[in-house]
C-alpha cells in the first residue's frame, strides 16, 4: 500500500521535472535566437542607410545622419566596429554603449525599435500584420484540422475500401498541388463565378453601415485565401491521421477491446483515437509554429496584408529592427508551439516523462 | 474424471468447423478443417500445436473475431445449445466477454498503454452489466485485482508501471470481470520467465477450481498442458491430429506428430537425454502436400498417406487420432 503511493508520487515528481526541463529549454532557445538574430543580419552584406533610401545620390553627410539617428554609428559590440575581424574597433568604448547591449536593453523594456523604412514602431507594424495572418491561418488551420482528421478517421475505419481509396486520392492530390497555382485557380473561380473580391482584406473606400456589414465584407475577403490554405493542409492532416489510426487499429489492444464486446464507436473513441493523436499533435504544432511566418505564397496571390509580406519587404530594405522583431516572433511561435506539443504529449501518453 | 463429465450435455460444442483465409485472386487457404470437440462445464481443454497450426484462428472463430480475410465456411459452434454462428453482430457482441472471455498475452501489448488498468477492467463490467455507481465499480475492480494478487491501490496505474507477470495477472482479472462461463487463454505464459510462468499457471488452476471455470488453453508447450488440462486437442496444419484425455496423450499417443512433440519435450527423469527436434517445417496453408498433411515430416509414411487426409479414427471411444495407422486398432472412422 505504502509502496504504491510512493510510486505515484515519484511519477508526479518525474512529471514536474519533465515540465520544468521543457520550459527551461524553451527559454534557453529563445535567448539563443535573440543573440543569433542580432548578429545574423549584421554579418550579411549591405548597408541599411543606403538600402532604405535607395537613392545613389545621397550625400555622405545625409548617410551619416541616418546612421547616427538609428545608432548604426556605434560599435556592434565592444572591441568591434563591425563584425569584420580585419577591422578591430575601440575596446575603450563603454560595453553598454554598443548596438548589441542597447538592443538587449530595449528588448527587456519591450521595445523592438522603430522600422527604418516606415518610421513606425516595429511592435505596432508586426502586431497589425500578425493579427491578419492569424486570422487567415486560424480559419484555415481549424478547418484543415477538423476536416483532415474527420476524413482520416473515415479512411482508416474503411481502410482498403473504395471510400478509403477515394479519400486517399483526394488527399494526395490536395497535398501535392502547388500552393500558388491552387490559389490562382481558386481566385479565378471565386471571383468569376461567386463574385468574391479578388484580394486584400476589405473593400477599398467603403463605409460600413454597421459591424455586421464589416464582418460580412471581411468574411468574403477571407474565404478564398482560407480555402486555399485549408486544402493545402487538409491532405497532409488526412494522410497522417489515416496512417496513424490504421497502425493503432492493428494493435493487440484493439482486438482485446473487440473481444470485450465493445462496439465500433466505443473502440474508436476509447481505445484508438487518443493513441493515434500523438503524430497529429506533432505535425499540427510544427505547422502552426512555422505558418505564423505567413503563408507567403497565399498572401501574395490574394494581396493579404499579413506577416509574410512584411518580412519580404523588410528583407529587401535591410530593415534590421523589423527583421529582428519578425524573426524573434517566428522563433518564439515555433518554440512555443513545440512546447505546447510536448506538454500535450504528457497529457495524451502517460509514459511520456516517466521512463 | 473425464468420463464422468462426458455424460453431461457439453457447455461448448464445436463440430466440423471449416475456416478459410481468402485473398483474391489467390485460391483460399484452408486454415481449419473439420475441427470437432466439446468442452464441459469446469473442464480444461488444452489446444496444442506449432505456430501456424490454426490454434489462434480457432479461438478467434469461437468469438467470431477473425480478421477480415477469415471466412467460416462450414460447421457449428454451440454454446449451451445456442448456435453462435447464426447470431447477429449485436447479440454476438453482447455475448463476448460475458459468456466467453479471453486472456491474451497480457505481457505483450494486449492492454491499452494509455489507459489505467482499473479503467480497462471497469470498462468490461460497464459494457455487460448494469453497474453505473462509481463506488460499486471501483469495489468490483479492487476485488478482481485482489483475486489475482494485485494490490487494489494499483488500479490507477498504467500497464507500463506493471511488470510482465503483473500485466498477465491484470489480464486474467479483466477476463474474469463478468464471470464468464469459458475463459480462452491464448499462450498466457509466453514471454514470462519460468518462475512467473509457474505462478500464472497456479493462479489459473486455483481460479478454475474456485470459480468452476471452463478453460481453453492454447499453447505450444506440452508441459503447461500437463499441469492444467483434463483433455488435449493436438492440431497440425489446420486439422485435428489427436484428441484424448491428457493421460492418454502423454502415455499412449497414437499420432506420429503427438509422439514427435512429446519426444521434443524434456523428460525430467532423463536429464542427459538429447531432445529430438521434429525435422522439416509446418506446412504452408497455401501449399499443402497431397494426402496427409504430416507426410513430409512423418517417420512412418506408407503409400496410402499420399492419397488422402486420414479422417479421425477412434482408438478408444474417448481417444481419436487422424492417422491411417490408427485405423487398424479402431472400428472405423469416427467422424
Amino acid at each position: 500500500m505504502i509502496l504504491c503511493i510512493r510510486v505515484d508520487e515519484s511519477q508526479l515528481v518525474h512529471r514536474s521535472v519533465y515540465l520544468a526541463n521543457k520550459i527551461a529549454w524553451a527559454a534557453f532557445t529563445i535567448l539563443f535566437v535573440i543573440v543569433l538574430n542580432f548578429f545574423l543580419f549584421r554579418i550579411l552584406p549591405g548597408d541599411p542607410a543606403r538600402a532604405g533610401v535607395r537613392d545613389p545620390r545621397l550625400t555622405a553627410e545625409a548617410q551619416a545622419a541616418i546612421r547616427t539617428r538609428f545608432g548604426l554609428d556605434k560599435p556592434v559590440i565592444n572591441c568591434f566596429t563591425s563584425l569584420n575581424p580585419l577591422e578591430p574597433g575601440d575596446c575603450a568604448v563603454n560595453p553598454l554603449d554598443t548596438q548589441f547591449f542597447i538592443y538587449a536593453g530595449n528588448l527587456l523594456r519591450g521595445e523592438f525599435g522603430i522600422s527604418y523604412h516606415t518610421n513606425r514602431p516595429v511592435v505596432e507594424v508586426l502586431g497589425e500584420r500578425l493579427w491578419n495572418t492569424l486570422l487567415l491561418i486560424g480559419a484555415g488551420q481549424i478547418l484543415a484540422i477538423v476536416l483532415g482528421m474527420a476524413l482520416g478517421i473515415l479512411a482508416a475505419w474503411k481502410a482498403r475500401t473504395p471510400v478509403d481509396y477515394g479519400a486517399l486520392g483526394f488527399s494526395l492530390l490536395a497535398w501535392s498541388l502547388p500552393t500558388f497555382w491552387l490559389g490562382i485557380i481558386l481566385l479565378f473561380w471565386g471571383s468569376t463565378y461567386l463574385g468574391l473580391p479578388v484580394g486584400g482584406k476589405s473593400t477599398p473606400g467603403i463605409n460600413y453601415a454597421n459591424t455586421w456589414e464589416e464582418l460580412v465584407d471581411l468574411a468574403r475577403h477571407l474565404f478564398l485565401p482560407s480555402l486555399t490554405y485549408t486544402i493545402v493542409f487538409l491532405g497532409e492532416y488526412m494522410l497522417i491521421m489515416r496512417s496513424s489510426l490504421v497502425d493503432v487499429l492493428a494493435e493487440d489492444y484493439i482486438l482485446t477491446a473487440k473481444a470485450k464486446g465493445l462496439n465500433h464507436f466505443q473502440i474508436l473513441k476509447d481505445h484508438a483515437l487518443k493513441n493515434a493523436m500523438l503524430p497529429m499533435v506533432t505535425i499540427i504544432a510544427l505547422n502552426l509554429g512555422f505558418t505564423v511566418a505567413g503563408a507567403v505564397q497565399i498572401e501574395s496571390v490574394f494581396s493579404w496584408p499579413g506577416l509574410g509580406g512584411a518580412i519580404y519587404e523588410a528583407v529587401n530594405r535591410r530593415d534590421y529592427p523589423m527583421l529582428q522583431g519578425a524573426f524573434l516572433l517566428l522563433a518564439v511561435s515555433v518554440i512555443v508551439a513545440n512546447l505546447i506539443a510536448e506538454l500535450l504529449y504528457g497529457y495524451l501518453d502517460p509514459r511520456v516523462g516517466v521512463e | 474424471m473425464p468420463h464422468a463429465i462426458l455424460d453431461r450435455p457439453p457447455l461448448l460444442e464445436v463440430s466440423h468447423l471449416d475456416v478459410d483465409y481468402v485473398d483474391p485472386p489467390h485460391p483460399p487457404a484452408a486454415a481449419l478443417r473439420g475441427i470437432t470437440f466439446t468442452l464441459q462445464r469446469g473442464e480444461a481443454l488444452g489446444i496444442v500445436g506449432e505456430s501456424g497450426c490454426g490454434k489462434s484462428t480457432l479461438m478467434l472463430t469461437l468469438l467470431r473475431l477473425l480478421p477480415a480475410a477469415g471466412r467460416i465456411v462450414a460447421g457449428s459452434v454451440r454454446l449451451d445449445g445456442v448456435e453462435l454462428l447464426d447470431l447477429d453482430a449485436r447479440a454476438m457482441a453482447a455475448l463476448r466477454w460475458k459468456r466467453i472471455a479471453m486472456i491474451f498475452q497480457g505481457a505483450m501489448n494486449a492492454l491499452n498503454p494509455v489507459r489505467t488498468v482499473g479503467e480497462q477492467i471497469a470498462e468490461a463490467i460497464r459494457r455487460h452489466e448494469d453497474v453505473t455507481n462509481r463506488r460499486a465499480l471501483d469495489r468490483r475492480v479492487s476485488e478482481l485485482l485482489d483475486l489475482v494478487g494485485i494490490a487494489a491501490s494499483r488500479r490507477e496505474q498504467y500497464p507500463f508501471q506493471y511488470s510482465g507477470g503483473m500485466r498477465q495477472r491484470a489480464m486474467i482479472a479483466m477476463a474474469l470481470a463478468c464471470s464468464p462461463d469459458i475463459v480462452i487463454a491464448d499462450e498466457p505464459t509466453t514471454a514470462l520467465d519460468v518462475m512467473i510462468q509457474a505462478q500464472i499457471l497456479q493462479l489459473l488452476a486455483d481460479l478454475r477450481r474456485q470459480l468452476q471455470l471452463s478453460i481453453l488453453l492454447v499453447t505450444h508447450d506440452l508441459g503447461i498442458v500437463a499441469e492444467l488440462c483434463d483433455r488435449v486437442l493436438v492440431m497440425y496444419g489446420g486439422v485435428m491430429a489427436e484428441y484424448a484425455d491428457a493421460d492418454t496423450i502423454y502415455n499412449g499417443a497414437a499420432h506420429p506428430y503427438t509422439q514427435a512433440l512429446l519426444q521434443a519435450f524434456p523428460d525430467p527423469t532423463q536429464p542427459a537425454q538429447k531432445l529430438a527436434a521434429i525435422p522439416g517445417a509446418p506446412p504452408r496453408l497455401t501449399d499443402l502436400p497431397p494426402g496427409c498433411r504430416f507426410t513430409p515430416r512423418c517417420p512412418h509414411v506408407f503409400a496410402r498417406c499420399h492419397t488422402a487426409q486420414p479422417p479421425l479414427y477412434a482408438v478408444t471411444p474417448a481417444h481419436q487420432a487422424s492417422c491411417f495407422r490408427a485405423e487398424t486398432t479402431s472400428g472405423g472412422a469416427h467422424a
